[in-house]
C-alpha cells in the first residue's frame, strides 16, 4: 500500500516536473541567448549554456537602444489600461451581477459582440476614427483602444467574482448605514482583491505584450512600446538574437515585479466566514 | 423604539403577486413573528419594512413616518440575517461597531457600545477574531450584537436560527426572549417554524400565499385557529382532520362514523365540513362506551416525552399524543375518546372555522 503510494508520488512530481520543464524552457532559452556573446551564439550550437557568459547585450541595450523609452512607454500604457480597466470593469461587473434592468441582456450580447471579431478587422477603421483626432501616434490613444478591448472580458471577470460575494452582505451594510455606494467600497470591494488583482494582472500583461495595435498606431520611436521595440533588432538581412532577447528578459521584470505585487491576493480567500459555511 | 404601520401593502415581482393588500400595525415594544411556509411572503414583507425590497402598492409608517421612499439606511432599523452576513474581513468589534463608524459616533462611546453588548452576549473573549474563526452559534451572537450596539427604532429578525442545530436553536431562542425582555425593543421576527413562533411572538401573524390568515396571540392562535391553514400549521404533531358533512345533528364522516356537533354550532344540514382534532386532545379510554370509538393500532411513536400513536379511525390515519407510556401496541385495539369542546369545525369550502 504504502509503496503503491511512494510510486504514485513520484509520478504525480514527475508529471508536475514535466510540464514545469515545457512551460519554462522557452524562458531559460531566452535567458541563455541573452548572456551568449554574438561570436559563440552560431559557433555553439544548441549548447544548454555558453561556455562564456556575457551580459554584452544587456549593456548595448540599456545605453545604446531606445529601449528604456520603450520600457518606460509600456509602463505608462499597460499600467493606466490596467487601472482605468479595473476600475470601470469593477463598476460594470457589480451592475451587472446586482442589479435588474432594462437592455441589460442587449448589453451583455454587446459585450459578448465585441469579443468575436478578430482584431485584425478592426484595425483600418481605428486607425481612421483615431486619426482626425490626433490620437495615432500617442500613448493616450494607444490605452483608449487598449481599454475599449479589455473592458468586456474584465467586466465578465469582475462580475463572476461580485457573483460569489452575498448579497446580504450589502444589504446588512445599507441596514447598518452605509448607502450603496459606501457598502460596496467598504465590504464588497475588499472582499473582491483577489478578483481584482486577477484583473489588473490579466489587462496588464495583456497591454504589456500588445503587438498588432501598437505596430500599427505607433510610428515615431518617442511613443514606441516595447514589443514594437523588440521588431527593430530585425533588419533587412540579420536579426540580432542577443540584444532582442537580453530586451526580452528586461521587458519580463515588471510584469514579475507586477504579479509578484498581487500574488497574494490572487491566491487569498477573502470570503471565508461571511455567511455559513 | 418605535411603532411600526404597514396598510394595504402590496408587492409584485415581475407579474407575480407575492403580497396581497397587507394590513398589520406594531405596537411600540411589542414582539411580532410572521409565520409560514416558505414561499409566503412573509421574508418580502420584513424586507420591504427593511427597505431592502420597493414596495408596491400600500404604505409602511414606522412611528408615524412614511417610509415607502427612505433608503434602509435612514429608517433606523437592524436587521439579523438567517445568513448572518458578518463582514468577513473585519473582526468581532468592528462588525458590531461598523454601523456606529458610519454614524460617526465619537470612539469612547462606541467601544461603551460595543463592550455592554458583548458583555450581554458573551462576546468578550472573541472581540478580535475575525468571523471565519467562530462558530455557527458565535457568528450568530455576532449578528445579534450588531443589531443591539445601536439601540435601532425597531429588531428585524429573518429566520435568524435556522443556519443553527437543534440545541443552539433552543438556547438561542431563550436568549432572544430575554433579550428582549431586556431591552424591550419593537421586534419583527420572521419564521418558518411554529415552536419559534408559539414561544417568542407576544403576537403571532400567519401568512400564507401572500394573505394574513390570522393574526393573535400563540394561543389563541392554538386554541381558536381561524382556518384550516392556521390549524394545521400551529402544534406539533400537526392537528387531524377529518371531513364530513352534516347529517341529522351529528357530523358523519366519509367512513360512516358520527361525531357530535360541539356545543355552540350551528350546521345546516348536509353542510360539508372539516373537523380539526389536536392529537393531544385525543383521549386513550380504558373502555368503549357511549360516544367512544374504537381502532386498531397501526404505529407507535415514542418521542421520549410522549407518544405518538397512529391509529386507523374516521377514514383516515388519526394521529393521538399521548403522555402515558405502553398505552397501545401495534396490532391491538384501542378505545379513544374526543373531547367536543376541543374539536374544531371549519367549513370545507371556506376553509374558515365555524363558532
Amino acid at each position: 500500500m504504502t509503496r503503491k503510494r511512494i510510486v504514485l508520488t513520484v509520478l504525480h512530481r514527475l508529471a508536475i516536473l514535466a510540464y514545469v520543464a515545457f512551460a519554462l524552457f522557452p524562458l531559460f532559452w531566452l535567458l541563455k541567448v541573452s548572456v551568449t556573446p554574438t561570436s559563440l551564439l552560431y559557433t555553439e550550437g544548441i549548447r544548454l549554456w555558453p561556455s562564456r557568459a556575457s551580459l554584452e547585450h544587456y549593456a548595448f541595450v540599456l545605453t545604446h537602444s531606445s529601449f528604456p523609452t520603450f520600457f518606460l512607454n509600456s509602463t505608462i500604457v499597460s499600467a493606466s489600461t490596467a487601472v482605468i480597466v479595473t476600475i470601470v470593469a469593477a463598476l460594470a461587473g457589480y451592475a451587472m451581477s446586482r442589479f435588474v434592468f432594462r437592455g441589460k441582456y442587449w448589453i451583455v450580447g454587446l459585450l459578448l459582440l465585441t469579443q468575436m471579431f478578430p482584431l485584425v478587422m478592426l484595425i483600418a477603421p481605428m486607425f481612421k476614427m483615431l486619426s482626425p483626432l490626433g490620437l495615432t501616434n500617442s500613448l493616450t490613444g494607444l490605452v483608449i483602444v487598449y481599454v475599449a478591448f479589455n473592458v468586456p472580458f474584465a467586466t465578465f471577470l469582475m462580475q463572476s467574482f461580485f457573483d460569489g460575494i452575498p448579497k446580504d452582505l450589502e444589504d446588512a451594510a445599507m441596514i447598518d448605514g452605509a448607502t450603496r455606494f459606501t457598502a460596496f467600497r467598504q465590504i464588497i470591494l475588499p472582499l473582491t482583491l483577489p478578483g481584482i488583482a486577477a484583473t489588473l494582472g490579466f489587462v496588464f500583461t495583456a497591454a504589456w505584450s500588445e503587438l498588432l495595435f501598437a505596430l500599427m498606431l505607433i510610428s515615431g520611436n518617442q511613443a514606441t512600446t516595447f514589443p514594437v521595440g523588440l521588431l527593430s533588432f530585425v533588419s533587412k538581412f540579420s536579426v540580432d538574437f542577443g540584444q532582442m532577447m537580453a530586451a526580452g528578459v528586461l521587458a519580463l521584470i515588471p510584469a514579475c515585479l507586477f504579479f509578484l505585487l498581487i500574488q497574494r491576493y490572487l491566491v487569498q480567500g477573502l470570503t471565508a466566514g461571511a455567511v455559513k459555511g | 423604539m418605535a411603532s411600526i404601520t404597514i396598510q394595504s401593502i402590496t408587492k409584485t415581482f415581475g407579474t407575480v403577486p407575492v403580497l396581497h393588500d397587507i394590513d398589520l400595525s406594531i405596537a411600540d415594544g411589542e414582539f411580532v413573528v410572521l409565520v409560514g411556509p416558505s414561499g409566503c411572503g412573509k421574508s418580502t414583507l420584513l424586507r420591504m419594512i427593511a427597505g431592502l425590497e420597493d414596495i408596491t402598492g400600500g404604505e409602511i409608517r414606522i412611528d408615524g413616518r412614511r417610509i415607502n421612499e427612505v433608503a434602509p439606511k435612514d429608517r433606523d432599523i437592524a436587521m439579523v440575517f438567517q445568513s448572518y452576513a458578518l463582514y468577513p474581513h473585519m473582526t468581532v468589534a468592528d462588525n458590531m461597531s461598523y454601523s456606529l463608524k458610519l454614524r460617526k459616533t465619537a470612539r469612547e462611546r462606541i467601544a461603551e457600545a460595543v463592550g455592554a453588548a458583548a458583555g450581554k452576549l458573551g462576546l468578550d473573549p472573541l472581540l478580535e477574531r475575525r468571523p471565519k474563526a467562530l462558530s455557527g452559534g458565535q457568528r450568530q451572537r455576532v449578528a445579534m450584537g450588531r443589531a443591539i450596539v445601536r439601540h435601532p427604532k425597531a429588531f428585524l429578525f429573518d429566520e435568524p436560527l435556522s443556519n443553527l442545530d437543534a440545541r443552539l436553536r433552543e438556547q438561542m431562542r431563550a436568549e432572544i426572549k430575554r433579550l428582549h425582555k431586556a431591552i424591550g425593543a419593537t421586534s419583527v421576527y420572521v419564521t418558518h417554524d411554529q415552536i419559534e413562533a408559539m414561544t417568542l411572538a407576544d403576537r403571532i401573524v400567519a401568512m400564507h400565499g401572500g394573505i394574513i390568515q390570522q393574526v393573535g396571540n400563540p394561543l389563541d392562535l392554538y386554541d381558536r385557529p381561524a382556518n384550516l391553514f392556521v390549524a394545521g400549521f400551529i402544534g406539533s404533531p400537526a392537528m387531524n382532520f377529518v371531513d364530513g358533512h352534516c347529517r341529522s345533528g351529528a357530523i358523519e364522516t366519509d367512513d360512516g362514523s358520527r361525531i357530535a356537533v360541539p356545543g355552540g354550532i350551528d350546521l345546516a344540514e348536509g353542510q360539508a365540513v372539516t373537523v380539526g382534532i389536536r392529537p393531544e386532545h385525543v383521549r386513550i379510554v380504558a373502555g368503549s362506551g357511549a360516544g367512544s370509538y374504537t381502532a386498531r393500532v397501526d404505529l407507535v411513536e415514542p418521542t421520549g416525552f410522549g407518544t405518538i400513536v397512529h391509529v386507523r379511525l374516521l377514514g383516515q390515519d388519526l394521529k393521538i399524543y399521548t403522555l402515558e407510556r405502553g398505552a397501545a401496541e401495534v396490532g391491538e385495539p384501542l378505545h379513544i375518546a374526543l373531547d367536543g369542546d376541543r374539536l374544531h369545525v371549519f367549513d370545507r369550502e371556506t376553509t374558515n372555522r365555524i363558532g
